[in-house]
């Protein structure tokens, strides 16, 4: 019991340093494909840290953690800097901008919501008709992206070109047991990695990839699987939590994860079946500690992982993710203690992960 | 000399819903104390900016007025700690998935709008609006706390802070009728240098976009000779650009129509031609959509105006107007104001 608590204790804890560097991470723009805003802050986190950096043909950030042992298992941790957005496809001179969507954004959020286009932030809102100028017929059908506008105001010197990138412009705050703000999908993850590089295990070789375009397909990890070669990966990533009434009571059996429930722990989704090996490890991991965690319920999504583990001759891999509300909209919410034990389960598991894990049967 | 642009985005980031004024009255009764001579506070919450004119007593009286409620939410009911909700003044559902809000429980509680993923809905194409019925706001907090912290009643304001745009433009919720608000402010700064002769009621009324309770009942107590309305009309934009709207940051407009005493409509457009300040008139066939509405059939009736203010995106929390326009509709009061004479009145005649 006491050496279970002495390693308990030695976890990295979540602490007002951390929510600070999340909110710097959540407000910042990094609308896939343009991820230096995030890659910056990455760099700078990290810049006193033993660990060897480089930034990859795509803008990936790869971080290798030596081990203090010969022969090491290679483990490979994603977690993605990118974001959904916008970039700008047309501009008038009157300040009006058409744009198109950069990953999956559902249109009926946008309507009548501030964003900040290119890296001065410049501000501009998406705005709406007025509600006395339509039909109640009119206000049945939900607007299209193409009769929407990004507005930079009355015309002026703006400085926003075509092609420039957008993310909407929520500011970070923390309320009660919750942290609200955009992008925490993957910024929560950015962040977590961030910490176990800091405290990165001697047992064995930490492979961290701060990934780019994960929200137009997995890219960045792809080709940073390859580059880093490693033994086992694990997604760090953050899951929807649909966790919502039904409109007539009924149950809803559909919620994928549940907040505050812990760190949700991926089975299946359409990119990836993770390595059994992995769910059971994990899983018994947390067991070990008192950890809570929740299985995602298999169905459709993503992770780095569904690249990853398709890479080289194949890498056994995994995903886990802090549950977050309304993932890909202005405002997302997530719980603090998610974070705390999602952190709390990735260090134990990679103080005590060994090439033992592969040898055992799948 | 009153800096516009910060009070303005003071007022944009108060609450202050049809009813529930109270904190939008108390910053815009500090900023008017030095520059009017009395302020009151009506029953229905109304505030009065009285301004002193050097006429002999008894003065003939003008009142402007601009009302200060603001559209939002209510909530309705909760269910497993999220809140069920309806509207305070005209709101489109399209609007509300993902919009920052907040929540005037036990304790003010920042909250989003959310969109309950599909099937959680009845069934519905993709591409239709989910109806204001099935929204919800989260707060974060579990369920347990949120039954104790929030009741079917509390207020809910819109959590967007106003944005500074480029060409002199300001984005936020509540602009309709904060920016009449604050024009009207700068007519009352403008006065601190100009002699005017009849004594200036301004009123910031209340509960505009629910039942102009405000405006029915300020003109009865303050019994004025002639009355304005400032507010907002609707500006070119997407989605909007029809005969009845007008360009932003090109100029006021002044209305025309029965809500509108025609000779006060041509002291306005005389003044505005003579002082070159940019304007069209804006046709209002029938209610002209202001306090000017309840104002001219209070008591016996009193000659009203309405002047306005062209805004994009109206009653979206990303409501937008150019400040230039503000200052326009502030000049032009302050100059109507000084130039009535005191026997304006008796000129005052229909031309039929």
């Amino acid at each position: 019991m006491a050496t279970r608590e002495q390693t308990y204790s030695q976890n990295p804890k979540i602490g007002p340093d951390q929510i600070k560097l999340l909110e710097k991470l959540s407000n910042a723009c990094a609308v896939s494909g343009d991820e230096g805003e995030v890659r910056a802050i990455v760099l700078e986190e990290l810049k006193s840290s033993p660990s060897e950096i480089q930034i990859d043909a795509l803008g990936n950030v790869l971080v290798t953690c030596k081990a203090k042992k010969k022969n090491p298992l290679r483990v490979m941790l994603a977690a993605h800097m990118d974001e959904v957005g916008f970039m700008i496809t047309e501009k008038d001179e009157g300040g009006l901008c058409r744009f198109d969507l950069v990953g999956g954004i559902d249109v009926r959020y946008l309507a009548g919501k501030t964003v900040l286009i290119g890296r001065k932030h410049t501000c501009a809102v998406i705005g709406a008709k007025p509600i006395h100028l339509t039909t109640e017929e009119e206000r049945k059908q939900a607007f299209s992206l193409d009769s929407l506008r990004i507005d930079l105001g009355s015309g002026g010197n703006d400085g926003v070109k075509v092609g420039d990138r957008a993310a909407f412009a929520t500011t970070f705050q923390q309320s009660g047991p919750s942290l609200m703000g955009k992008a925490l999908d993957d910024r929560l993850g950015v962040a977590t990695l961030i910490e176990l590089v800091r405290n990165a295990p001697p047992d064995i070789e930490l492979l961290a990839a701060f990934t780019v375009q994960e929200e137009v397909g997995a890219r960045g990890a792809r080709v940073a699987a390859y580059t880093m070669n490693p033994d086992i990966a694990i997604a760090i990533d953050s899951t929807p939590a649909q966790d919502l009434p039904s409109w007539d009571d009924t149950e809803n059996t559909r919620y994928n994860t549940r907040l505050g429930q812990g760190p949700a722990i991926y089975v299946a989704d359409s990119g990836t079946l993770s390595d059994p090996r992995l769910i059971r490890f994990l899983a018994e991991t947390a067991e070990k500690h008192n950890i809570p965690y929740q299985f995602r319920q298999p169905g459709a999504g993503g992770t780095d992982a569904s690249q990853i583990h398709k890479q080289r001759e194949g890498i056994p891999s995994i995903s886990i993710s802090v549950p977050g509300r309304y993932p890909h909209t202005p405002l997302m919410i997530a719980r603090l203690d998610d974070w705390q034990n999602t952190l709390a389960l990735m260090h134990a598991a990679l103080q005590t992960i060994s090439p033992d894990l592969l040898k055992r049967p799948r | 000399m009153i800096e516009i642009t910060p009070f303005l985005k003071k007022m944009l980031s108060l609450p202050g819903l049809s009813g529930y004024e109270t904190p939008i009255r108390d910053l815009i009764a500090e900023t008017w104390r030095p520059l009017v001579n009395e302020l009151a506070v009506s029953r229905l919450g109304s505030l009065h900016g009285l301004r002193r004119g050097e006429g002999a007593d008894p003065r003939p009286r003008l009142l402007i007025s601009a009302h200060m409620d603001a559209i939002g939410l209510m909530v309705t009911g909760i269910v497993e700690g999220f809140l069920r909700i309806t509207q305070i003044g005209g709101v489109d559902d399209r609007i509300l998935p993902g919009q920052p809000v907040v929540v005037h429980g036990r304790q003010v509680l920042p909250g989003v709008v959310v969109k309950p993923p599909d099937y959680l809905l009845p069934p519905n194409k993709a591409t239709r609006t989910v109806p204001l019925q099935y929204l919800l706001v989260d707060v974060g907090f579990p369920p347990e706390e949120v039954n104790q912290l929030v009741r079917p009643g509390d207020l809910i304001s819109f959590g967007q802070e106003p944005f500074e745009l480029s060409g002199e433009a300001l984005a936020g919720h509540s602009l309709d009728n904060r920016a009449s608000v604050a024009a009207l402010t700068v007519c009352l700064d403008e006065l601190q240098h100009l002699r005017h002769t009849w004594d200036l009621w301004a009123v910031a009324t209340v509960q505009e976009e629910e039942t102009l309770g405000g405006a029915f009942t300020s003109p009865f107590e303050i019994q004025p000779h002639l009355v304005v309305a400032v507010d907002v009309t609707f500006a070119k934009g997407p989605g909007s650009n029809d005969h009845n709207t007008f360009p932003l940051g090109k100029g006021i407009t002044l209305g025309w129509g029965p809500n509108i005493h025609p000779a006060l409509f041509n002291a306005f457009k005389d003044l505005a031609e003579r002082l070159e300040i940019p304007f069209t008139m804006e046709a209002m066939p029938r209610h002209s959509g202001t306090d000017a509405y309840a104002m001219q059939v209070i008591a016996s009736g009193y000659p009203s105006m309405v002047v306005s203010i062209p805004l994009r995106y109206m009653h979206t929390p990303v409501e937008m107007v150019s400040l230039k326009d503000i200052y326009r509709a502030g000049r032009i009061l302050a100059e109507f104001i000084a130039r009535l004479e005191p026997d304006f009145l008796k000129k005052f005649t229909w031309e039929d």
